[in-house]
């Protein structure tokens, strides 16, 4: 025996009082429970991403913007980014995310542009510094293929499990085993064809946990303009503009706490009626 | 057996470069034929200069763009090759932007497209982008997958071009490993003739393998 105090996964009679849950939960959770009356105020959401087109009509504000490179072994926080969004997509993201959740803060981390060949390395250090500044939700379209990076990805994403910060990642729609969306730490999100944004069906047959709206989504677009996209990287921020919703009238909730909630109120299970 | 070896020996019995190029052309006319697409292409990724260039073009206007390079992560091609997602566009609602990139990069201004990822094993290879697919149908997940399938396809294409580009590089080398790329492909050769020098000289090869 080691004279350590006893390790904080295990629980004395004394300490019970110590973990009580802040909330009582309601005999049924309905979604009036979950976000009725809330429109994101207080939830601090990332999109990890092309950047964002600041101030574009269906994004207005963006309260932080960052750019991620890496060079050899040092990586690049460039905290003031001013290149906008360099494809589109990450402005379509923040459009979806802000129309669910209009009060939230949205903070732009762009893990693209620095070339193709670094950016499973860029992805893997944008994903690091987005889970240090403690954001409440984090939107991911991208994945890597690369091995090489599975087992760093699926620790950040443990880490972001524990330390309350919901990461959403779009699922693979193709036969190739990429990451992280397919960690169970980690929200995956694949597309169902109907037209409501609060339409969405959890799966159970996993890896991908919940459907959420993808086919002809219509988006901004970088230079203020809209398109019609259609692809899972698009359900994904449906479901995360959600989870801000949930955490903006209940910020207490871990990530556990979220997923249930995001289960007992999907269209198939409780949120249907 | 190295990759290097394994290039050279390949060397000499691969096909060309030549007969790769068809089979990508043809990819990108079956694509653009089973989506009543406008046009269609490929695009590989030169992973030493981290751009990406046109490999294939399903239709005349588009033609000129083979061998033309662009970034490899940013525009909608970028954006699909570094995420590894596909991305349809399907109504170009206001976008000065997208239209001014697309036509850089496609020949002309589409009103929609289909870029998909080209992934083999752990590599990303290209990107596969069929435009401009009739406005009147919706797009439908089961289209989706469908990309998706044909784009394993042209993954696959796609691995053996390069397998033959590096297994000619080996041929053409003056590398230590020339000579046997070299040997490899004169037996390629020596198959048609009727002399027996394909014999003898696989009698000599043999006797040379007991020596090492």
């Amino acid at each position: 025996m080691t004279e350590e105090e006893l390790p904080a996964w295990s629980l004395p009679a004394e300490a019970v009082e110590r973990i009580a849950l802040p909330e009582e939960w309601p005999g049924e959770v309905s979604r009036d429970w979950a976000w009725g009356g809330a429109a994101g105020a207080g939830a601090r959401v990332c999109v990890l991403d092309s950047g964002i087109e600041a101030g574009h009509p269906l994004v207005g504000d963006v309260q932080e913007s960052v750019a991620i490179s890496v060079e050899g072994d040092e990586v690049i926080v460039e905290e003031r980014d001013t290149e906008g969004d360099l494809c589109g997509h990450g402005t379509a993201c923040a459009g979806l995310i802000r129309s669910l959740a209009p009060e939230c803060e949205l903070a732009s981390v762009r893990v693209l542009g620095a070339g193709y060949s670094g950016s499973g390395a860029v992805l893997l250090e944008g994903l690091r510094w987005a889970i240090e500044q403690g954001y409440d939700v984090i939107n991911m379209s991208l994945s890597t293929t690369k091995q090489k990076f599975a087992g760093l990805l699926h620790e950040l994403a443990d880490s972001a499990y524990f330390r309350r910060t919901m990461l959403v990642a779009s699922a693979h729609n193709m036969p190739v085993e990429s990451y992280p969306w397919r960690f169970s730490s980690v929200i995956s999100v694949g597309s169902h064809e109907g037209a409501d944004p609060f339409e969405y069906f959890y799966n159970p047959a996993p890896p991908v946990e919940f459907f959420a709206r993808g086919v002809d989504v219509e988006v901004a677009w970088n230079g203020g303009g809209r398109l019609v996209c259609t692809g899972n990287s698009f359900a994904t921020p449906h479901i995360a503009g959600i989870a801000a919703l949930v955490l903006s009238k209940h910020p207490e909730l871990t990530p556990f706490q979220l997923k249930s909630v995001l289960y007992l109120t999907a269209t198939n299970v409780g949120g249907g009626a | 057996m190295s990759d290097d070896l394994h290039a050279a020996v390949a060397a000499g019995v691969l096909g060309s470069e030549e007969q790769f190029r068809s089979l990508l052309q043809s990819i990108v006319d079956v694509a653009r034929a089973i989506f009543r697409a406008k046009a269609s292409s490929i695009l590989l990724l030169d992973e030493e200069a981290d751009e990406l260039v046109f490999e294939a073009a399903a239709d005349e206007s588009s033609e000129a763009l083979i061998g033309k390079r662009f970034p490899s992560s940013t525009g909608i091609a970028g954006f699909v090759l570094v995420s590894r997602q596909p991305l349809v566009i399907d109504d170009v609602l206001a976008d000065p932007r997208f239209s001014k990139e697309t036509a850089e990069s496609t020949g002309f201004i589409p009103k929609g497209l289909m870029a998909v990822p080209l992934l083999h094993e752990e590599r990303a290879l290209g990107v596969l982008e069929v435009l401009d697919r009739p406005q009147d149908a919706k797009f439908t997940l089961a289209e989706m997958e469908l990309l998706g399938l044909f784009a394993n396809q042209a993954a696959i294409a796609l691995d053996l071009l390069q397998r033959a580009r590096l297994a000619q590089s080996a041929l053409e080398g003056e590398g230590d490993l020339g000579v046997v790329a070299r040997v490899a492909a004169s037996l390629e050769r020596l198959r048609e003739d009727e002399d027996g020098s394909r014999e003898a000289a696989l009698r000599l090869l043999a006797e040379l393998e007991k020596l090492l």
